[in-house]
């Protein structure tokens, strides 16, 4: 049961990162992945906040593991951040990992802590 | 975005749907069969991070030369599978719950190792997998 929530998540999460990232590079060119960012911090803060919130263990599949794991991604930040440093933009891989170590944990804590407090 | 825009967009959407759906099932499969410690911190998520990282290197320079007119084969296994498989979301709430239990050198082994390993597989696939794609051995310009 578990297994079939976290592919319902997956599918919506894995192409709403897909079009978020489009929509960014279409809007702010490709210099800086704001794509990837964007999602794995607001991925992170959703995460934070869901575990949070007493929830059964099929919508915690489906959100938490499915949908928030699929909206966030490592592996292409990483390539992201190796090609930014190989096309010479050290600057920016480094800004990008900064920011995604900043902005992804921080806003997992926020996401924690506000959900947390609010709930009691 | 106009409507003929959203119809070409379809296909790889749904094609990046399919892909997320099974790398994220990969990744709960393995997150079932070694389940996290008891110190917090997933280490089969740090395995899947590197893992991902490391195929994603490889399969970005496949897409580039050996399977250049494939549309589908880039948003269905690197955008679709190895996003889905690996996760930002999971590391990050790992990160901030391990320090909350008063872990603060676990929680700082688990992110430090993540991104190194991660980092470095991807820089090392791609480097060697352009290495024999290209027959040459060195860096194209």
């Amino acid at each position: 049961m578990s297994a079939l929530m976290v592919v319902l998540g997956a599918a919506v999460g894995a192409p709403v990162r897909f079009l978020v990232d489009l929509e960014l590079k279409r809007r702010f060119g490709e210099g800086f992945p704001w794509g990837t960012l964007a999602v794995n911090v607001v991925g992170s803060l959703a995460l934070g906040s869901l575990l949070a919130l007493p929830l059964s263990p099929e919508l915690s599949a489906l959100l938490g593991v499915g949908l928030c794991g699929a909206l966030t991604t490592y592996s292409t930040f990483a390539y992201e951040t190796v090609q930014l440093s190989r096309t010479g933009s050290r600057g920016r891989a480094l800004v990008n990992v900064l920011a995604h170590l900043c902005l992804g944990v921080g806003s997992a804590w926020v996401g924690l802590t506000v959900a947390g407090a609010l709930l009691g | 975005m106009s409507l003929s825009e959203r119809g070409s967009l379809l296909p790889l959407v749904a094609t990046v749907s399919a892909g997320g759906a099974l790398g994220a099932l990969s990744r709960h499969a393995l997150d079932v069969l070694w389940p996290p410690a008891a110190s917090g911190v997933s280490w089969t998520i740090l395995a899947v991070n590197v893992t991902g990282s490391l195929l994603i290197g490889l399969l970005m320079e496949l897409v580039v030369h050996r399977w250049p007119g494939n549309r589908l084969v880039r948003p269905f296994w690197g955008v679709g599978f190895l996003g889905g498989y690996t996760t930002f979301s999971a590391y990050a709430t790992d990160v901030v719950t391990t320090l909350e239990r008063g872990a603060p050198q676990v929680a700082l082994v688990y992110l430090l190792l993540t991104l190194a390993g991660a980092l470095t597989a991807a820089w090392a696939a791609s480097s060697l997998a352009h290495r024999f794609l290209t027959h040459g051995g060195g860096r194209n310009p």
